[in-house]
């Protein structure tokens, strides 16, 4: 085990290159769906256990289940209504089993990037050889559904190995979501030396760290999520910032949790320098325009490698 | 279950990953219509739950039962508060806004308390079967037939108790073992509360003959919403109205919805959130698209559409 996961090195917010977006936008702002599918039986994992009951887990399946019949249209069309185009992290098993939300949300040119399989399998314990092999088969389950190479990639469950992200770089991706350690995009380390990026994914506006984790109310999270734009529209003024709300049908679809992200959307939309975009656009944007510049400066700072 | 190779999946196809019932999507499903062109039907469930003071906790211990070393008197005289006093605060706030509730009984508890047994009775309201107490959970683990003679002796002794023919059913804690839709099924029983996965009445599979699931949120629960998320009252509250602004709306577009919630009387019936109850009930019940109905009133004008 390392004490540092090496994937980029301490570069502090301030006197950074200038990040600027399409059209001269403050921030770029993304909405991530996870759209998942919950094994009800899965396999034993000897690291992580899947459900907290004995199996049939009922009440954790339901409710995500209730996330694929009924939130999913709802969240959808809220989206719709304020020009959103969703970036989906998706459990890419979700193709076979309900090839119905795929569909709707392709003909939405929503975005799609790999979640691994089910969110019940998790990384820990697989080999390297394994693990490349699901994320791989991930990426072409998602492309036959699609039409589309997924571009990035949220480890399923977060669940990591040490090579999760050297891996999926090596298989084509271009971004990562998994790691939470600044407020702008930033080149990535990867073992073959590819330009990979990290696209600012949040775990604090996270519905599910948010309502499940944290215990927010409903409109709490509303304005949790206003008062994060302020600031980083705020601070976009100087160098572009991305703000990224992550969300879960089964949590933010709820009858009594719509409204206050719909107040917030209605929020953010609502402001001029906005780049309401998707999670791929950010990290191709990204890497054509400033991860030369930032390689540059990363290396320039004080106690570079 | 358990497979030795970490990336087979056996289930991996079109639909569920398993056989209780078809993948649909709500948004999709033809729309059903209320009586009198209702909207949103208002289903309000009472849990009247025994919790006993020397809980088994077998195969596992079903939230709201004793924490604490034996005798755990905090938690079993509160959770008796709610069958003393709670609940009496609820069916006044019922009445004064035409509230039309359900109640779902442990067996146990109404053996003991014939008092309680008469004044739900003498209302007339749908009862179901909450299986025997809170401390015998359907859960994976429990024998098939040590289950089968648990579902006999609560519905058995409630039907007996009560001389109600009993056609819903709700697990303690919304816990079901492989088997309980089957061997509830066999005992007559219609419905079954406990899967959080649709706001409305599907098709449900068992051995034994089909089911309809009925939608009980779990996350907009007094219980849930209180004692898990510690959100305070007057939050309850708002989240419930905005709940029912929501699914009125969608009602609106799609065909009828239902707000089902599930109150337990130790918990909003305390006299510092009963006033929380009564302006929610208030709110929803203000609305002339609202009807407030019995679980099985509510399913049989879906059945009646299917």
């Amino acid at each position: 085990m390392k004490e540092d996961p090496g994937y980029y090195d301490y570069w502090p917010y301030q006197n950074r290159p200038r990040i600027t977006w399409p059209g001269g936008a403050r921030m770029a702002f993304w909405v991530a769906p996870n759209i998942e599918f919950y094994e009800l039986n899965p396999p034993d994992n000897a690291h992580r256990k899947a459900w907290p009951t004995p199996s049939p887990s009922i009440p954790g399946y339901s409710i995500r289940d209730y996330g694929n019949r009924v939130g999913h249209m709802r969240q959808m069309r809220l989206l719709e209504k304020y020009g959103i185009r969703g970036s989906i992290s998706l459990s890419a098993a979700l193709c076979d089993h309900h090839p119905e939300i795929i569909e709707l949300c392709k003909e939405r040119d929503w975005e799609f990037f790999t979640h691994g399989i089910y969110n019940t399998r998790y990384t820990y314990g697989l080999t390297e050889d394994q693990e490349r092999a699901m994320i791989l088969d991930s990426m072409e389950t998602i492309e036959r559904a699609t039409g589309s190479l997924p571009a990035g990639y949220l480890a399923p469950a977060l669940s990591h190995s040490e090579v999760t992200i050297d891996l999926f770089a090596e298989l084509g991706g271009i971004y990562t979501c998994d790691l939470f350690h600044d407020d702008q995009p930033t080149p990535l380390n990867v073992r073959s030396g590819k330009p990979f990026v990290s696209v600012p994914y949040s775990l604090e506006m996270n519905d599910t760290i948010a309502y499940v984790v944290n215990k927010v109310r409903p409109r709490d999270y509303g304005r949790m999520l206003k008062d994060c734009f302020d600031r980083l529209y705020a601070e976009g003024a100087e160098s572009g910032t991305v703000m990224c709300i992550p969300t879960h049908n089964y949590q933010v679809s709820c009858p009594h949790r719509l409204r206050a992200f719909e107040e917030a959307l209605e929020y953010i939309t609502g402001h001029s320098d906005v780049w309401v975009t998707t999670g791929r656009e950010i990290a191709e944007h990204y890497l054509q325009n400033h991860h030369a510049q930032a390689l540059n400066a990363i290396a320039q700072t004080e106690g570079a490698a | 279950m358990s497979t030795t190779n970490p990336l087979a999946y056996p289930m991996r196809r079109y639909g569920m990953d398993h056989d209780r019932y078809d993948w649909s999507m709500l948004a999709d499903r033809p729309a059903i219509q209320w009586p009198g062109g209702k909207k949103l039907a208002l289903w309000v469930n009472v849990g009247l739950q025994f919790f006993p003071l020397n809980p088994q906790g077998q195969p596992v211990k079903v939230a709201g039962n004793m924490t604490m070393p034996y005798p755990d008197l905090r938690h079993f005289s509160l959770r008796d508060y709610g069958n003393r006093v709670g609940i009496f605060r609820l069916l006044k706030a019922f009445d004064q806004y035409a509230v039309t509730p359900s109640f779902a009984v442990n067996t146990r508890l109404v053996e003991r308390y014939p008092a309680l047994l008469r004044a739900i009775l003498e209302r007339g309201d749908e009862i179901l079967c909450h299986s025997w107490s809170m401390d015998t959970a359907h859960a994976g683990g429990l024998a098939p037939t040590a289950e089968a003679e648990l579902v006999r002796r609560a519905l058995g002794g409630l039907r007996e108790l009560t001389g109600r023919e009993i056609r819903g059913w709700i697990s303690p804690g919304k816990l079901e073992s492989p088997l309980t839709p089957e061997l509830v099924r066999a005992e007559g029983i219609e419905y079954v509360c406990d899967w959080v996965n649709d706001d409305m009445p599907y098709p449900f599979r068992t051995d034994n003959g089909p089911l309809w699931s009925m939608p009980l949120s779990t996350e907009l629960e007094d219980r849930f919403v209180l004692m898990d998320n510690l959100h305070p009252a007057h939050s309850w509250a708002e989240q419930v109205m905005d709940a029912c602004d929501l699914l009125l709306d969608e009602a609106g577009r799609e065909g009828g919805r239902i707000l089902a919630l599930n109150l337990h009387p130790w918990v909003i019936g305390q006299p510092h959130r009963v006033r929380y109850l009564e302006q929610a009930l208030e709110y929803i019940m203000a609305k002339p698209e609202v009807w407030s109905a019995s679980p099985g009133d509510i399913l049989q004008c879906v059945v009646s559409q299917s």
